[in-house]
């Protein structure tokens, strides 16, 4: 047993960090790509795609035979952590559990693979496809079934402003695996929801050692640092938990198949809790749509039913199932 | 990464599996609380000991098989799913036992660990007194330098909330060696005999009556140099180590809260209405929890030979700073975790059998409320570890 990353995965984990940090706002960073990708100007979110998908991170997702790299749920677990951390937007988590699942005949994979084209799916129990309007091609989940799928409907705005709801309409069936497609969307939204949570506890301790009220630092006050330990304690046990989920994806690592719906469910909490505290460490400035933070605050709660609520989390960890519903 | 036991690893398990299965008892033992399941934990230690399994993490020349912290996580799971009984010796071989590997003598591990595991010794803790709790610097009970008996210490003062004392043979503690130093300095940590002259043990009751500790008061308790732990002044930084030990993995392993969750789930499948999702909620968030505690111990016995920077357990964790930080993250956690997981089970019960501690057939989930309840209090309150994790993990401003 050995219940640690290894070099390579730990290499790759700070490569993804490092592109993402370093696209500095002059060249349209995180933030201003997913404020452009909610005004209309999808551009700097693909782009910035493209040079995730440089790294090999949808290639994560697809075994050599098919022209990816391999199969690794927790090295892209890892990536999707970053990702959430960073807000960036678009339909990334399809786009990636489609390249997982889709048979290379479908000629999609290539083109997934490459960070060209986006793709989206329905999750099964919104009846929306994120994003399907921007994305390239969209496709329709039903139970074990796959179909292609045609937007239907004007895209509703979420209360994530980066994501658009849009109901799309079944044409031709696919055969893909869908319990892959599925599996990877839960544990990639949950990762994304960690490394949002992420996100909020580091910038509210940044924000309670400097903001001063009272003549001392308001994270000096035991009302507030009990708030930001909790958030600490919550995405802790968190984080093992998604690591359990991705090997349960992997299915032949000895991983527990409720491990899966058990990561949506903690990453979920650990992301509101971290949300809710961050609003009232930052007060009225957290409330603002200007303020960066809000961005994987408004997330947190956009993601938190996403890919298996936690009623369906709760039942699939009661009967032993991997996937939520 | 993997989650797969290794050959080795899994015949561990099944041998612990088969021993426990051949010798935990049937019948749960009577109360650890009381005189009577006093001695009846002390002779299942016994018998643990024959077995080569009561302290499995140790060397094998003193007392233990010489198991990984891997092993010893499988172990701890194996014992609390066979139903095998709360350890009376907890407080020795997973609180004294650590600080004297980190800091005892060889001549004291030799002397003092054998007994240990085998049940002859059972040890009970001496740390909190009237006016010094939460804050534990604060305290008065002293220890005065001796000439008599050959050299060594007289203790004086009052402890209190020492868990079992009423019971155990000896006790371990912190006492002030210098009156004119900081507070953090002039501590010592000693040993000494429950049975000495000058020795007044009063039990206290807890919440249900149980004489589940006791008050000590000393009155010229001679202890020899020997039952130093460390330098005499230095007794804080091993006490702290203890602490850590105390608030980790070591004194709560995560398999007593994965069989506790195992066995939630089975109630809530003989009892539950299957409607009543909020209760299957809870039962669910109960496994949830249980899990998430027993893979971070999966990460930290992966992490432990040179604890890489970003192990499941994250930056803040094992990763970043010293173990004993992380360990107040874990004595939040389980402790929480253990209350509201019994809390689940009495509602599962429902009216009657969720308030019948006696004798009736689920007074285990009762026995076991009343224990989880003084968890956020004990091993410093839970309060205590968020201004640790606070200042020592997040980096916030000292204050309060």
């Amino acid at each position: 047993m050995r219940f640690l990353p290894d070099e390579d995965h730990r290499s790759y984990t700070d490569t993804v960090r490092r592109l993402l940090a370093d696209a500095g706002p002059s060249d349209a960073g995180p933030c201003e790509a997913a404020r452009a990708w909610a005004a209309g100007d999808h551009a700097p979110g693909r782009a910035l795609w493209q040079a995730l998908a440089g790294t090999g991170l949808p290639a994560l997702a697809v075994p050599e035979e098919r022209g990816g790299l391999g199969w690794f749920p927790p090295e892209l677990a890892a990536a999707f952590v970053e990702i959430g951390r960073a807000s960036v937007p678009g339909p990334l988590v399809e786009t990636v559990a489609l390249a997982a699942g889709l048979p290379a005949a479908s000629g999609w994979t290539a083109r997934l693979l490459s960070g060209d084209r986006l793709a989206t799916v329905t999750d099964p129990a919104a009846g929306y496809a994120v994003d399907a309007q921007i994305a390239d091609v969209a496709f329709v989940l039903e139970g074990d079934g796959l179909a292609t799928g045609t937007v239907a409907d004007a895209p509703s705005r979420s209360l994530d402003p980066g994501r658009h709801l849009v109901r799309c309409v079944p044409d031709e069936a696919v055969a893909a695996d869908t319990r892959r497609i599925r599996a990877l969307a839960t544990l990639l939204t949950a990762a994304q929801l960690l490394g949002a949570g992420e996100a909020l506890l580091q910038g509210s301790v940044e924000y309670a050692k400097h903001r001063q009220q009272f003549g001392r630092p308001v994270g000096s006050f035991q009302a507030v640092k009990h708030q930001l330990a909790n958030v600490a304690v919550a995405l802790e046990f968190a984080r093992p938990l998604l690591y359990g989920g991705a090997l349960a994806v992997r299915s032949d690592t000895g991983a527990d198949p409720r491990d899966l719906p058990a990561a949506k469910t903690a990453c979920a909490h650990a992301a509101h809790l971290a949300a809710r505290t961050a609003l009232q460490v930052h007060g009225a400035l957290g409330y603002t749509d200007e303020y960066d933070l809000t961005l994987p605050l408004r997330k947190a709660r956009a993601l938190h039913g996403a890919w298996g609520t936690r009623a369906a989390c709760h039942a699939a960890v009661l009967a032993g199932d991997l996937l939520p519903g | 990464m993997d989650l797969e036991f290794s050959a080795a690893e899994q015949a561990f398990r099944a041998e612990a599996r088969a021993w426990l299965r051949a010798h935990v008892p049937d019948r749960p033992l009577p109360s650890l609380e009381t005189a009577e399941g006093f001695a009846a934990h002390r002779a299942w230690e016994r018998e643990l000991y024959a077995g080569g399994w009561s302290a499995v993490s140790w060397p094998r020349e003193l007392g233990g098989r010489g198991a990984s912290l891997t092993e010893w996580l499988i172990f701890e799971e194996e014992y609390y799913a066979a139903g095998a009984a709360g350890r009376v010796s907890q407080n020795g071989i997973n609180l004294l036992a650590p600080t004297l590997f980190a800091h005892g003598t060889e001549e004291q591990l030799a002397r003092i660990l054998p007994p240990m595991a085998a049940g002859e010794t059972i040890w009970a803790q001496a740390w909190s007194e009237p006016e010094a709790g939460s804050d534990l610097a604060a305290l008065r009970s002293r220890a005065e330098r001796t000439g008599q008996y050959g050299g060594g210490w007289l203790l004086y003062g009052h402890k209190t909330w020492s868990s079992r004392a009423a019971f155990a043979d000896r006790a371990f503690g912190l006492f002030r060696t210098d009156p004119e130093a900081e507070r953090h300095r002039g501590l010592s940590y000693l040993m000494f005999p429950l049975d000495a002259p000058g020795v007044t043990v009063r039990p206290i009751g807890r919440l249900d009556g149980k004489p589940a500790f006791a008050e000590i008061f000393l009155d010229a308790v001679f202890v020899p140099d020997a039952d130093v732990i460390g330098e005499p002044g230095d007794g804080w930084r091993a006490a702290m180590s203890t602490a850590g030990n105390e608030r980790g993995l070591t004194l709560r392993a995560p398999g007593r809260f994965t069989a506790a969750a195992e066995r939630l789930r089975r109630l809530w499948r003989e009892r539950a209405a299957t409607d009543d999702t909020a209760l299957a909620g809870r039962v669910a968030d109960a496994w949830i929890r249980a899990r998430a505690y027993q893979l971070a111990g999966y990460a930290a016995a992966s992490a432990a030979p040179g604890a890489a920077a970003d192990s499941p357990r994250g930056e803040r964790g094992t990763g970043a700073g010293p173990a004993a930080f992380a360990s107040s993250m874990n004595k939040i956690f389980w402790s929480e975790l253990d209350i509201d997981l019994h809390e689940t089970a009495l509602d599962l019960l429902g009216p009657g059998a969720g308030e019948i501690t006696e004798g009736g057939p689920d007074a285990e989930w009762l026995d076991g409320w009343v224990f989880a309840l003084a968890g956020p209090v004990y091993a410093g309150t839970n309060e205590i570890q968020r201004d640790i994790v606070a200042e020592r993990v997040l980096g916030l401003p000292r204050g309060r």
